[in-house]
């Protein structure tokens, strides 16, 4: 996050909307520990990290989703006991993503 | 969060330790609503220098957030925990995600020599605050170290003093001086503090001589195996910028407990010839 913050205020100085990705939980083995984010802004530039590169491509749909609705949501990317989510992680791992809206 | 976010980006500037709490999840997302739940978004900042600032929707639940802040601050890992809506510890109603920012670790590093120049480099990589500390004023200037933090013309225990209190187990002194004249100071004031990684470097001979003058001086015999000397990983490093990585690896290992082999613990000649 330390390394989004200049980008975000760059972005918003240029009232550009923006949304904040961050990984709030990892199970099993995850590329990146809670905390790594990234920033998405409503012209689909990317500045951070969630993961390794597997779910980033997702996380940007969704992102742009929450800038569209301005409702935060939580989504979850991997492989779980009971269901196999659209897109997991090569790593085996889930992980828990929280995007918010940053206007 | 939108008018947190200003004051979060002063903190981590100002170098202010500082968490945000956020809902992510309430217990009614499958049931339903239920209004007294906090909002999904909601967000507490507290830091040293700003305090508490913002709410999650109940004031029993931020101080009871506000409370943990300050161990999951110590651990310096971000973390996920549950709450009730008043922030009692057993029930489930929201989960908060405790997002922690430290400020960076610290790495001071003694002797203005080449090594030195490639180890800044390597450590502001890894996000190190970086101090380059030499008591000759020619070789210690911020032109030959431009990426440094900071460039101190002192002598290594005096510096030390000025930021023992500050130095604890994410921050490393590194002793690159290869002059006993420096070495020995330098090592007895970084033992008396906190700080998670002491290494020295030099061959194993002069580790040997080292170590008989550290006593003279009057290090505690017992901690003299804290030292990484020869300091750095057994990777075969040569260069000054391949010597910074084994000593970067080293640093990231022990703070892993990771089982990799360092120099201290191997035997033979510290460089290697290629065959």
């Amino acid at each position: 996050m330390k390394d989004l913050i200049e980008d975000i205020e760059r972005w918003q100085a240029a009232g550009q909307r923006v949304a904040l990705a961050r990984v709030v939980a990892v199970v099993g083995s995850g590329p990146r520990d809670p905390g790594a984010a990234m920033a998405i802004n409503e012209a689909s530039e990317v500045v951070g990290s969630v993961s390794g590169g597997c779910v980033e491509g997702a996380v940007v749909t969704e992102a742009l989703g929450v800038i569209e609705s301005g409702e935060p949501r939580l989504c979850t990317f991997g492989y779980s006991d009971d269901e196999a989510f659209a897109v997991g992680l090569t790593c085996g791992g889930t992980i828990r993503i929280f995007i918010e809206p940053l206007n | 969060m939108d008018r947190l976010f200003t004051t979060l980006a002063q903190c981590i500037s100002d170098e202010d330790p500082v968490a945000l709490a956020t809902v992510i999840e309430r217990a009614d997302a499958v049931e339903g609503q239920n209004p007294s739940l906090p909002e999904l978004g909601a967000t507490l900042l507290v830091s040293h220098a700003h305090g508490v600032q913002g709410s999650l929707g109940h004031d029993k639940l931020d101080a009871v957030v506000a409370g943990d802040v300050s161990a999951v601050l110590s651990s310096g890992r971000s973390v996920a925990r549950h709450y009730g809506s008043a922030g009692e510890s057993r029930l489930n109603d929201v989960t908060v995600f405790i997002d922690v920012f430290a400020p960076p670790p610290r790495m001071i590093i003694f002797g203005a020599v080449d090594f030195s120049a490639a180890l800044v480099r390597v450590a502001k990589i890894l996000g190190y605050h970086v101090t380059v500390c030499d008591a000759r004023e020619v070789f210690a200037t911020k032109r030959r170290f431009p990426e440094a933090d900071e460039v101190v013309v002192a002598w290594p225990n005096a510096y030390l003093e000025t930021v023992a209190d500050r130095l604890g187990a994410l921050d490393a002194v590194c002793v690159l001086t290869h002059d006993h004249k420096f070495d020995i100071p330098a090592i007895v004031a970084a033992l008396s503090t906190k700080v998670g990684y002491l290494g020295a470097m030099g061959s194993r001979k002069t580790h040997a001589e080292r170590v008989k003058r550290l006593i003279e001086a009057g290090a505690d015999p017992s901690r003299l195996s804290e030292i990484m000397a020869p300091i750095g990983l057994a990777i075969g490093a040569r260069t000054p910028e391949e010597t910074a990585v084994a000593i970067c690896a080293e640093i990231i290992a022990r703070r892993a407990h990771a089982e990799v082999r360092s120099l201290r613990d191997d035997t033979g000649p510290i460089h290697r010839v290629a065959s």
